[in-house]
């Protein structure tokens, strides 16, 4: 009896410490002044992808080196950024900062797959992205709804739990979603240190996201 | 030379393909003025066979890298309902008339087609409404798309971050 009451206050003592770690860690605002920051930017498949690309379009150079996930067998996509990379040193090529790398990992679901697989596969992915997050160990995360971008932000947010380094995590929920979150946008809506929102309905129904009118 | 651009994306829209390139379809888009009617099908196993009279042409293909020099030469688009597509083909100021695949799960991609022709920008329909629509719809009426604004984000993104310049 005696056994089970300290387990339990040690499993609730423990979960106490992750919840006020997790508050923390978002809460915390790092000001520092700095004159570039690495980024990694989650680009799901398809219209996800382009999104992505026109937000990164308008970043300066400061935001060096771009580490971009993309879901493996996602040529589409490798592509599009391949070509947007290529278009940016045309452009600028003085620029020293070009460095860009292309990591892959599974999609955690597939358009039509159904929930509770969706659970395994989850888990899955975060088994995977941690080590990659960790090997990484970007200033920035930005993403804006593939299924990837959970375990991603997760293990980002995880990095800051662990005092290992607090990683930013920037949402910003694609222009496809007038009325509704995503139900990535619904996890991270609570994970992110900024969530942005493009239609002025989402803003009304979540106060604390950040409304910059139509940015893509 | 008129034409017509119909894209599904990264997917697939079999519903669209098989209802766009149906003979009486290709007979509706003849009759009104286009001679070109060229389908993005991606992974979709619905294949129309490509061909080509004195009047009509009909091309196929599943990818290519860049979808903007078909946007770019086509009279009208039509599109799935992704972003991404809608997004490139209002910012080319070409018509666009956007089809919900209405067997996609949550079919959120609803919502913006809605917006965005809330506002005017282009028609939306389904598979089985789509030969009225190509019918009855006035391209004249449709609005200008004006282009978002990304440098917004890059300021906010820039300050929060404490870039310096």
């Amino acid at each position: 009896m005696m056994c089970v009451l300290i387990l339990a206050a040690a499993a609730g003592a423990v979960a106490a410490f992750l919840i006020l770690r997790i508050w923390v860690v978002l809460r915390s605002r790092d000001f520092t002044p700095r004159e570039s920051l690495s980024i990694l930017v989650v680009a799901g498949s398809g219209g996800h992808t382009t999104e992505i690309l026109r937000l990164l379009g308008s970043l300066s150079n400061a935001y060096s080196p771009r580490h971009y996930v993309i879901a493996d067998a996602d040529e589409m996509s490798a592509n599009k950024i391949n070509s947007f990379e290529l278009d940016r040193a045309d452009r600028d090529p003085n620029n020293m900062y070009t460095k860009y790398y292309i990591h892959r990992i599974p999609r955690s679901r597939e358009v039509r797959q159904s929930w509770p697989s969706t659970v395994f596969t989850t888990l899955h992915s975060m088994w995977l992205s941690f080590p990659l997050i960790h090997q990484v160990k970007p200033d920035l995360v930005l993403c804006n709804g593939p299924g990837t971008c959970v375990p991603i932000c997760v293990s980002a947010l995880l990095l800051g739990i662990l005092g290992i380094k607090k990683v930013i995590i920037v949402y910003v929920e694609s222009v496809c979603r007038v009325e509704t979150l995503s139900l990535s946008g619904k996890i991270l809506f609570h994970l992110s240190d900024y969530f942005i929102v493009q239609w002025p309905a989402l803003k009304e129904k979540y106060p604390k996201s950040v409304y910059l009118g139509r940015i893509v | 030379m008129k034409c017509v651009f119909v894209t599904v994306g990264t997917t697939s829209f079999d519903d669209l393909i098989a209802c766009v390139s149906a003979p009486d379809s290709l007979q509706k888009i003849e009759s009104l003025g286009y001679n070109r009617l060229i389908l993005q099908i991606g992974r979709g196993t619905v294949v129309p066979e490509p061909f080509s009279t004195e009047s009509f042409t009909l091309d196929v293909y599943r990818y290519k890298d860049s979808l903007k020099e078909d946007i770019g030469k086509a009279d009208l688009v039509i599109s799935h309902a992704g972003a991404g597509s809608c997004l490139e083909a209002l910012e080319k100021g070409k018509p666009l008339v956007v089809v919900i695949n209405e067997k996609l799960m949550n079919n959120h991609q609803l919502e913006l087609a809605k917006q965005l022709h809330k506002e005017g920008h282009l028609f939306y329909c389904t598979c089985s409404t789509l030969p009225g629509l190509l019918q009855s719809m006035d391209l004249s009426t449709l609005k200008c798309y004006p282009p978002g604004q990304p440098e917004k984000f890059s300021a906010f993104l820039d300050k929060v971050v404490g870039l310096q310049k």
